[in-house]
């Protein structure tokens, strides 16, 4: 470009500034897709390494299972987050019995409050709100507590002394929250439709062995699986997620805040987008 | 003493990292030099000079964008090139290696003794009693038995460094690395390490690489000296070598490169290293304006 002004060529200049503008834009994008792409390419490399390892740990006869170690993140991952899950989905049993109380009783059909709550939380709302209290109570301080690892030199310290961050630190927080997340999905799975019973019978005055049948006629295996499956695969995600933002730090104190933030974030928009995709297949194949 | 075996042998080691601009910035610039079995070699430098790079190469942390890195360990039967190696055969030779990082790098979540423990725990087939013994006498050699079973977060930063040292010789290595073993200690507690370095050296008959910028320390150790400047080696040779540019007058030498090792040992502001606005070879490098 000239640096002299042109005044008859303003028009053309203009167009150019349009063009140039709608190019740059475009290339922003075409950045923040390639970024999006790398960022789940990163997390399928990390995806794989993990089990490679799972399988050298669990099957292989050259490395050593550190069971004490996913004990301790089973502790810490699972254990420590029954109360917060029980209160969250007792909760939400409640919220879910009073909601649909007024609509159902329009109908003449309160007793099928019991159904509703069975299938919402079995299927839905059990899976996905403790894997959502879990991407902010494990996911988060995994993601801290390696992000603090690499900034202290440990995960080059345990590089050095042949052993590898895999093994060490992803296979133990990996299989722990997998284990947990199915492991407390059935705790909240009985603890939500308790809290609907808890509601229907004492508010809405629903028989408690009417509940209990209409619980058991509404619900079928397949209910209980496909739910439990999702819990696995949110596992999946989070861990994942977590440990690959910890691992990714840079950057002092701030580099491991940013990775706990975006931790929690990545994975509530991955869990969500994750279960809209399940349940479209499920609803497609009619299970 | 230095034996006439070789242990480490760098050749023309580049590292180049890539920029936002395009062009990578090269960090190590064709270093060549030996490392002797059994000698105490100090790699010395200012800020930036790619002593820290050097380092991370040097033990796998970083792979070398052009160049060799041969290791000849006792168990190899000729010297192999960690650049090329395959993950399990560069674990081999780290397993023949010991490092004593800045910050002791010890895991947060173990006690001091399972610090030291996990490498004989993981890469020895001895059950747990020998382990406890070994374990014993690795921290017995660093004077830190008193505090086996505390919290790495209980240790002060000396403290920190002597744990590191037992676990990084738990499995009685033969090459120990060293980054910058008396950054952030006092001038009572560095010297402490000092002697700490040469008598495990001495013990252990290891050799010992360590990365400084303290010269007091590095004269104390030191049997061979190296000088880093711009990601080339400056100068290499044996301590009297550098003692004598040292305690020379800077009118007195006659290359610019004696008179920057000679402003760079006696830790002086004027002279080679920075121009006349005070400005460091790496400033203007960086475009410190």
């Amino acid at each position: 470009m000239s640096d002299s002004p042109a005044p008859r060529g303003e028009g053309r200049a203009g167009l150019h500034s349009a063009v140039e503008l709608i190019g740059r834009t475009a290339a922003r994008r075409w950045g923040d897709v390639h970024e999006q792409v790398s960022y789940i390419g990163a997390l399928a490399i990390l995806v794989k390494l993990t089990l490679i390892w799972c399988w050298r740990g669990l099957l292989g006869s050259q490395v050593r299972f550190r069971w004490n170690a996913l004990l301790d993140q089973l502790v810490r991952v699972g254990v420590r987050a029954i109360p917060i899950v029980v209160l969250v989905e007792v909760f939400i049993g409640i919220i879910l019995a009073l909601q649909m109380a007024p609509t159902l009783a329009s109908y003449g059909q309160l007793e099928k409050v019991a159904d509703i709550i069975a299938i919402a939380i079995v299927r839905e709302l059990g899976p996905l709100l403790t894997a959502i209290v879990l991407s902010g109570f494990a996911g988060a301080s995994i993601a801290a507590e390696m992000g603090s690892m690499v900034e202290s030199e440990e995960v080059k310290a345990l590089r050095a002394h042949a052993l590898n961050p895999y093994h060490f630190l992803v296979v133990p927080r990996f299989l722990a929250t997998v284990i947990a997340l199915v492991g407390l999905s059935v705790v909240a799975d009985v603890v939500g439709v308790f809290g609907g019973l808890l509601t229907s019978v004492l508010v809405l005055d629903v028989s408690f062995w009417g509940y209990i049948d209409a619980t058991q006629a509404a619900l079928s295996l397949q209910d209980y699986l496909t739910g439990l499956f999702k819990a696995g695969v949110f596992g999946v995600l989070i861990s994942m997620i977590a440990c690959h933002e910890g691992l990714s730090v840079r950057g002092g104190a701030e580099g491991v805040g940013r990775a706990t933030t975006s931790t929690v974030v990545k994975c509530i928009v991955a869990l969500i987008g994750t279960d809209a995709v399940f349940t479209a297949m499920f609803y497609v194949w009619g299970i | 003493m230095p034996g006439n075996d070789v242990v480490i042998s760098i050749k023309d080691m580049v590292k180049e990292f890539p920029t936002a601009s395009g062009t990578p910035a090269r960090v190590l610039d064709g270093v060549t030099l030996d490392v002797q079995r059994g000698e105490t070699l100090v790699i010395m430098g200012g800020s930036g000079c790619g002593k820290s790079t050097m380092l991370n190469c040097l033990i796998g942390e970083y792979e070398i964008s052009q160049g060799r890195i041969l290791y000849q360990t006792k168990e190899m039967d000729k010297p192999g090139d960690i650049a090329q190696m395959s993950e399990v055969k560069l674990n081999q030779v780290r397993k023949r290696i010991g490092i004593l990082f800045q910050s002791g790098a010890l895991f947060n979540s173990m006690t001091v003794a399972e610090n030291v423990a996990l490498p004989l725990q993981e890469h020895s087939e001895v059950d747990d009693a020998v382990i406890d013994v070994v374990v014993t006498m690795k921290l017995q050699q660093v004077k830190m038995l008193p505090h086996r079973d505390k919290m790495p977060a209980q240790l002060s930063g000396g403290q920190k460094k002597r744990a590191g040292l037992a676990r990084a010789t738990a499995l009685d290595p033969e090459i120990l690395f060293y980054d910058e073993p008396s950054a952030g200690l006092d001038p009572v507690t560095s010297a402490a390490i000092d002697e700490l370095m040469m008598d495990l050296s001495k013990k252990l008959n290891v050799t010992s690489v360590v990365v400084t910028h303290e010269m007091d320390s590095a004269f104390r150790i030191a049997d061979r000296m190296v000088m880093l400047e711009k990601g080339r080696v400056l100068s290499i040779g044996p301590r009297s070598q550098f003692e004598s540019i040292r305690d020379a007058a800077p009118e007195s030498l006659k290359t610019v490169d004696e008179r920057l090792i000679n402003q760079f040992l006696n830790g002086s502001s004027e002279g080679p290293l920075t121009d006349a606005e005070g400005m460091s070879e790496f400033e203007k490098l960086i475009g410190v304006q």
